[in-house]
């Protein structure tokens, strides 16, 4: 009981205190989720967006793919992501210089990536697929572009399309299996929220590691006021 | 009276049904010309033909004299100089003034703001221009419909079923407009409507389609009054059984 009560008030002490090793945690596991986000969201909505406005051979077999993706344990991607970086494995193996290198915040970004790509354009094509059909007709019949057509659609999907980008963050930020076996958990190196909770954990050090989950939700919080800000000033102004 | 889309052996399929066979159309300039006949009798497949939403199977549609082809951009810009307000108003979760200048935008245009207040006054909506476009009525939603296709100023209006399932007083507005537009732009308005009384205060001819064939194209008068052939007779007589 005395772990759990000071689990709440010790976040605060936490940041408050200015303690510069959970500083650097923070900000790394901001870095690294954050990036994985935009790159997901930068090909996710697209994808998503294509594969609901489209129909081509072979796009049953795609969306399978990344219906399947959203489903996927991040341990397990965090291990294929392990065995193709890992020195024998066949990208470490080549040794070419933009090939992220095992237990750095860069094949943290590429596993996270991963991981949120598909729930972001899973849910982006779910969207999409939401709206009513009659207003592609409606919109092509008022002289829409094909890419008039796909923006005016995105648009009206936009709410489900926001949470599709804050399914990919909350997807990401909160996994621990996948950065734990690319990154390594290596203090002031790849250690972040989730993996420094799971290292608290097992020293026994249960209010940190609550304190830390307290941080970590009051990050997602933040980070989700801020995306639906951002969608409220870019989609109504 | 020169024709402004002339329709050659048009016909659409889907598989082995054929859902819409044209011999031979000629819509003229200036006119308002009604489309009756049962559901399914391929009324609004003849609407997306005309607002070149859909390629025919076969056949040739010119507009204008230009034909329309599988060229995008040509395409998108005979396009551009028509517009259809469909049964049910599809309309974009935005204001009611962003909707009615939402085609003008895709266009690059921004619309003069005294023939939007004009026209917005003309179906009645001057007051709630600012009000989000999904809180209205089904009348005052149609009536946004057809205010988004006034201000664009088309060559072409077509119409599929404007006023069905709404009030006296927004049917009344509607066809009011409708009729103004055609009187003082002498824009070409095709009329796809079940109401036999609207096509008979509006059009100028009146064209009966029978499972995707044109029966016969007449003056109203002659349509509804001596009709040549005896299954339009039965069709304006309110006999035939679909």
């Amino acid at each position: 009981m005395a772990n759990f009560l000071e689990g709440f008030y010790q976040p605060f002490q936490l940041l408050l205190g200015g303690d510069p090793q959970l500083a650097a945690i923070v900000l790394l596991s901001l870095r690294v989720s954050g990036i994985a986000l935009a790159i997901s969201a930068v090909i996710g909505i697209p994808l998503g967006a294509l594969l609901g406005l489209t129909r081509f051979y072979g796009r049953p077999l795609v969306v399978a793919l990344v219906y399947t993706g959203m489903a996927f344990p991040p341990v397990v991607i965090g291990l294929f992501v392990y065995l193709l970086l890992s020195r024998s494995g066949p990208l470490g193996a080549l040794a070419l210089g933009w090939i992220p290198r095992l237990f750095t915040p860069e094949a943290m970004i590429l596993a996270q990536v991963i991981i949120a790509l598909p729930l972001v354009a899973g849910f982006t094509l779910a969207a999409v697929q939401g709206v009513d059909p009659a207003l592609r007709l409606q919109i092509q019949a008022l002289g829409a572009s094909r890419w008039q057509t796909a923006g005016a659609i995105l648009e009206e999907a936009r709410v489900g399309v926001v949470a599709a980008v804050v399914a990919g963050f909350g997807g990401i930020l909160s996994e621990v299996g996948a950065v734990m076996l690319v990154g390594g958990n290596i203090a002031g190196q790849t250690r972040v929220l989730t993996t420094a909770i799971v290292l608290e954990t097992n020293k026994g050090n249960f209010a940190l590691a609550l304190a830390l989950g307290g941080v970590l939700l009051g990050i997602a919080f933040a980070a989700n006021l801020l995306i639906l800000r951002l969608e409220g000033r870019s989609w109504h102004s | 009276m020169s024709d402004l889309y002339t329709l050659q052996g048009v016909t659409v399929r889907y598989g082995a049904h054929t859902v819409l066979a044209v011999d031979k159309l000629a819509i003229r300039r200036g006119e308002i010309l009604s489309v009756v006949g049962p559901s399914g009798a391929g009324k609004s497949t003849l609407l997306r033909l005309l607002n070149f939403l859909q390629p025919p199977t076969s056949g040739a549609i010119h507009f204008d004299g230009i034909p329309f082809s599988a060229d995008r951009a040509a395409t998108l810009e005979m396009r551009r100089r028509v517009t259809t307000v469909f049964q049910r108003p599809v309309l974009l979760r935005r204001s009611v003034e962003a909707n009615i200048t939402y085609g003008l935008r895709l266009r690059g245009q921004r619309g003069e703001a005294a023939a939007l207040h004009a026209t917005l006054a003309s179906v009645g909506l001057a007051e709630l221009a600012q009000q989000p476009a999904r809180t209205l009525s089904s009348g005052e939603a149609q009536r946004v419909a057809l205010a988004r296709a006034l201000v664009l100023r088309p060559e072409a209006l077509l119409l599929d079923e404007p006023t069905a399932n709404l009030d006296p007083y927004n049917v009344g507005l509607i066809e009011q407009n409708i009729a103004r537009l055609n009187q003082e732009q002498q824009t070409t308005i095709v009329l796809v409507t079940h109401n036999l009384h609207q096509a008979r205060r509006l059009a100028h001819r009146v064209l009966l389609l029978l499972d995707g064939h044109p029966v016969e194209t007449a003056a109203t008068q002659t349509f509804f009054e001596c009709p040549h052939d005896p299954r339009t007779a039965a069709f304006v007589r309110g006999d035939m059984v679909y």
